[in-house]
């Protein structure tokens, strides 16, 4: 156990609200306004996980996003969620967290013994060891390293929470709560501008709130907390706390995670988890900060080494420490605040090692008076320890090596502006060498960067900054910004001298923590060729882990830049991709998951066939009818052929309102019709329906249906339900994009009308018991192809078509959606006496079949109307889409497969789609592939099986014998290739 | 992405259908020139910079609009209606 712990008195948590939490089934307590790390902390926690690769003990780096080390598992059963990051997460009652990453313990771990041999697992391993046998990959080699190295397990479970989504617009979208943003958000918003600000952590004020700056006077801390509070009253201002924009997307679209209830234990009743947020913003100003960079040097990874803004964040924000006895490793002025905050806190500086020489003497200030130990021109070289740091190795200015023993060491490699959004349109950070760092290059519309995020690191630059770009978004949108006096705050400069690489201590010096990639292993992808940033990632997974390599991307490149002897500039950075921080899935998807994946469609006769006790059977979006069980039917195929015999020898009545339904109004309506449908439409006669074949423009089939004329200039389209959508947009795009010049509207009535087909022989004397009696429907008056508008019922309006699809005396009755299920009551109650029976999808298919009429299986993008035997259909007087390219002499090839029937020879021998056709005594292969079987039924009307396909040479090959073989499902059956027309081959029953 | 349609306003690209090159799409050739009408099908530049291309306001006034946008950024420069109704071709 370590000498961590807290401070008495400070710290911006709430002493009052003393909270309950558990750490690998330790009971602890914490403060409200700590995270999770600083009760870690709090309660002498120092070893908190393993690392990915060597399973090497880790403590707490950051006290930020960017924490490569402290994940942890966090909650319970279905909601434990892995690879959390302790620094980011906010204490709660009842918090249950758990160590990963270690067997059998966190403080016993076997597989530590990656560590002792390293050298078999550096950069690039998985592509030299295992090479060979490639057998073993799979088997042997990947399971290894997958158990070996991991992180977190995920739950295994359905997440039992609900996670949102919503759509926001802004003038100004700040990204940053840190003194930068709200400067910006604060100007912005007084102009009367509307601005979100969007900040990661619970409490607004970034750095604010772990230094001990000040601002107009008093704490930095305090400034923060009355600009948020007035940012909160302002009724233009959404002020978002715990809520991370991770991308930028085009047309100045921002992806942003709220955190809504990641802070309790349990989210309340119709609370989601978090929230997904789509921000609209004519403005973004990014305020994200900056991110420390820790120093490379042997054992760097102990835990009690933390980055020194770290530290200071522990001791000013949370009131905890990390050690008792700290020394501060730094190459940048901002190094020595963490001892004088540490000092200031009663905690014993051991030692301040700065590797410049020429480290100012007035830094540390007051420290040289308490005896500390200072060393200019200095270096860690090692870290001693290995569950906590023991002590240090210095290697001072004249190059002697003494060891001060120590608990905690701070460090800092100076501090890396956060551009990651600026790269997420492909803008490239450029180097600036007096940082030194990477600083934003080429920004996405409508984004400026200002504070650290920009390079400016004093605070009052930063706040200078914040407020122009405020001001100057205000003025973008024509209001003025009011020029309040800009707060007085701190403008040293502070200095630093990069330090990218301590050499001479024995063990490895980490770069990239979570993924376990060392100096060493960036040295050996340089000398094996690996010289690009990209190459130098891949081959080393360097900044490839949950972190995007946020403390490690610079020090990685700058190690690649000193190998190659070339300037960091010429380097270069690798570019970042969204998210800034992972996103869980949950919230990606939101409500769109399991049922609820897309919305359900149901048709307006739907009750209708519930009441009947239909089987429903999804089809695309759509629940339709499947069939209608009866007691004692022992499966679907029992109940369909039922239905067929019941439709075929009396009537029966099935739901069409699925399919696509389009209203074509205007005087040139027939014209736009004979010019999408290969038959010609604007000869039908009023009064009359059509079956009508569309072609694309490629010469292939794109889909069918009916379509009626009601009056002169009034079409009424039908579609086939998977096209519904397609053909309107199609039929739009003829219109506006080709022939503008047409007079003729139209849109979609799918929705509004119900339409049910009433087949079989007795479908007229049912009908004629619903239809008003001034409509005459009998044979003479209303033949077959007959459309026109009536009323039922005593005064419904209904439009009636004399079509069929079964090949029965059959009509199709569309009445306005709302009726549809009184409509089809009511018929049943007319039908009763005849014999009337509800069917479904599956008896619709089978006499589909039985009449060889082609749906989706046969027009199926690769057939033409010849192909299905419809060519007659092809007008040879004018011009349609489609009309030039399906005369390619391809498409009209002899041999091109043409729909076919199929008949076992063996009547009760089960046919499948799907099955190959073979030519008999012929070898089973891709070479003798004749075509396939594309639809089978087990005809009731027939009693046998039969079957459609497409066979090369088509109607020639009627008469003839093939096999037809599945060698999926194993059978090889033989059958004689006939008319794809079964039943009622003349079609005298749907004139009866 | 975001699409500013001249009726209904900005909106988000999901409420769109995208088909392709505006000025291939809508030049149809007229007659029986079977390599004419491949042209028209098959062959299209794929271009890096402005491109002047097809979408259709499927989620809104179903207007087909030419979207110009720079293949390289995403930035949309100008949309207008493919067809003004009433105009253009005579029937």
């Amino acid at each position: 156990m370590s000498s961590a712990g807290r401070l008495p008195t400070g710290g911006r948590i709430d002493r009052a609200r003393p909270i309950k939490f558990s750490f690998d089934g330790r009971s602890m307590s914490g403060f409200a306004g700590d995270t999770l790390a600083s009760a870690l902390i709090a309660n002498g926690v120092s070893l908190v996980g393993r690392s990915f690769k060597y399973h090497r003990p880790r403590g707490i780096l950051s006290a930020g996003s960017e924490e490569p080390n402290a994940l942890v598992e966090m909650r319970a059963g279905a909601r434990r969620e892995p690879n959390t990051r302790a620094t980011s997460v906010e204490l709660f009652d009842g918090l249950q967290a758990q160590s990963q990453n270690r067997w059998p313990s966190l403080g016993f771990d076997i597989l530590a013994l990656n560590g002792l041999v390293g050298g078999f697992l550096s950069a690039g391993f998985y592509y030299k060891t295992f090479m060979w046998p490639a057998a073993f990959w799979e088997k042997v080699y990947e399971p290894l390293i997958r158990r070996a190295a991991g992180l977190g397990r995920s739950a295994g479970a359905e997440d039992p929470d609900h996670y949102e989504k919503s759509h926001a617009h802004c003038d100004v979208l700040v990204i940053g709560g840190g003194p930068a943003g709200l400067m910006a958000a604060l100007t912005a918003a007084r102009s009367g501008a509307r601005v979100i600000l969007a900040d990661e952590d619970f409490l607004p004020g970034g750095r604010l709130n772990a230094e001990r700056q000040e601002i107009d006077g008093a704490a930095g801390s305090i400034w923060a907390a009355t600009v948020a509070a007035e940012l909160s009253s302002m009724p233009n201002v959404r002020l978002m706390r715990r809520t991370t924009v991770f991308g930028v997307y085009d047309g100045s679209t921002y992806a942003a995670l709220e955190r809504v209830n990641d802070h309790v234990a349990v989210p309340p009743p119709f609370q989601p988890r978090q929230r997904m947020w789509r921000i609209y913003a004519r403005r973004s100003i990014l305020a994200a900060g900056a991110l420390e960079r820790p120093l490379v040097f042997a054992n760097n990874d102990r835990p009690g080494v933390m980055l020194a803004g770290a530290v200071r964040s522990y001791i000013n924000r949370f009131a905890v420490t990390p050690g008792q006895r700290l020394a501060v490793f730094t190459c940048c002025d901002d190094g020595w605040q963490a001892a004088i905050d540490a000092a200031a806190a009663g905690i014993s500086i051991e030692a301040v090692i700065d590797s410049r020489a020429e480290a100012s003497p007035a830094l540390g200030g007051e420290l040289g008076k308490r005896d500390v130990r200072i060393f200019r021109g200095a270096e860690v070289i090692r870290a001693v320890g290995s569950r906590g740091l023991q002590a240090i190795e210095v290697r001072d200015a004249s190059g002697r090596i003494s060891s001060i023993l120590c608990d905690a060491l701070a460090m800092s490699g100076g501090w890396s502006p956060i551009t990651h959004l600026t790269s997420h349109l492909g803008g490239r950070p450029v180097w600036n060498e007096s940082l030194p760092a990477f600083v934003p290059g080429t920004l996405p519309s409508g984004m400026s960067v200002v504070g650290a995020a920009n390079g400016a690191m004093a605070l009052a630059r930063s706040l200078a900054g914040g407020r122009d770009a405020g001001a100057s978004a205000a003025r973008d949108f024509g209001r003025s910004a009011s020029d309040a006096p800009l707060p007085k705050a701190d403008d040293e400069p502070a200095t630093v001298r990069a330090l990218w690489h301590v050499s001479g201590g024995r063990g490895p010096a980490f770069v990239d923590f979570q993924n376990d990639v060392t100096a060493k292993d960036v040295g050996l992808a340089s000398r094996e060729g690996y010289r690009s940033v990209e190459l130098l990632k891949r081959y080393t997974t360097l900044g490839m882990a949950t972190d995007q390599g946020k403390t490690s991307n610079v020090n990685g490149l700058a190690i690649l830049a000193s190998e190659l002897a070339q300037p960091i500039a010429t380097v270069g950075t690798t570019l970042n991709r969204p998210p800034f921080t992972p996103v869980s899935i949950g919230a990606l998807a939101g409500h769109h998951r399991g049922k609820d994946f897309r919305a359900t469609r149901l048709s307006p006769l739907h009750e209708w066939a519930k009441t009947h006790g239909a089987v429903f059977i999804e089809s695309g979006a759509w629940l339709r009818a499947s069939w209608f069980p009866r007691p004692g039917e022992k499966d679907w195929l029992e109940s369909a052929s039922r239905e067929v015999r019941a439709v075929r020898s009396a009537v029966g009545l099935t739901d069409v309102s699925t399919l696509g339904k389009i209203d074509i109004q205007g005087p040139d309506a027939g014209t736009l019709l004979d010019r999408v449908y290969c038959n010609t439409f604007s000869t039908l006669a009023v009064g009359k329906a059509r079956y009508g074949v569309m072609l694309r423009e490629d010469g292939f089939v794109m889909d069918d249906g009916t379509t009626s004329r009601l009056a002169t200039d009034h079409f009424v389209m039908t579609t086939t339900t998977a096209n519904a959508v397609g053909i309107m947009r199609h039929l739009e795009f003829c219109h506006q994009g080709l022939w503008p010049g047409l007079d003729v509207q139209m849109t979609s009535i799918s929705e509004q009308w119900a339409q049910m087909a009433i087949a079989g022989p007795k479908s007229r004397e049912t009908l004629a018991r619903i239809v008003d009696r001034q409509h005459d429907i009998s044979d003479a008056a209303f033949p077959y192809l007959t459309a026109r508008e009536i009323t039922i019922l005593g005064g419904t309006r209904a439009r009636l078509f004399r079509i069929s699809y079964s090949g029965e005396l059959a009509y199709e009755l569309a009445v306005p959606a709302g009726v549809g299920n009184a409509v089809a009551a009511a018929i049943m109650e007319a039908g009763t006496d005849l014999g009337i029976q509800p069917y479904g999808l599956e008896a619709m298919g089978i006499m589909r079949i039985e009449k060889g009429h082609v749906a989706g299986s046969e027009i199926n993008g690769q057939t033409t109307a010849r192909d299905l035997g419809l060519g007659k259909m092809m007008s040879k007087k004018k011009d349609y889409i489609g009309r030039v390219l399906a005369e390619r002499p391809a498409l009209a090839a002899p041999d091109r497969w043409g729909l076919v029937g199929l008949k076992p020879v063996d009547w009760t021998t089960r046919i499948r789609a799907g099955a190959h056709l073979i030519p008999i005594g012929a070898a089973t292969t891709t070479a003798n592939d004749l075509g396939y079987v594309t639809s089978v039924a087990f005809s009731p009307s027939l009693e046998r099986w039969i079957g459609l396909g497409l066979i090369s040479g088509g109607a020639s090959k009627h008469g003839t014998r093939v096999r037809l073989v599945d060698l999926l499902r194993g059978s090889d059956i033989e059958a004689e290739v006939c008319d794809p027309v079964f039943y009622d081959p003349k079609g005298e029953r749907l004139h009866g | 992405m975001r699409i500013r349609c001249p009726y209904c306003g900005e909106r988000s690209n999901d409420e769109f259908y995208v088909l392709g090159d505006a000025d291939a799409l809508t030049a149809r050739p007229s007659g029986e020139n079977a390599e004419a009408f491949h042209e028209y099908v098959y062959q299209r530049t794929n271009l890096a910079g402005l491109h002047r291309e097809l979408w259709y306001h499927s989620n809104g006034c179903r207007r087909w609009l030419v979207v110009t946008r720079d293949t390289r950024t995403h930035e949309i420069s100008d949309v207008t209606y493919a067809s003004k109704r009433g105009e253009g071709e005579a029937a």
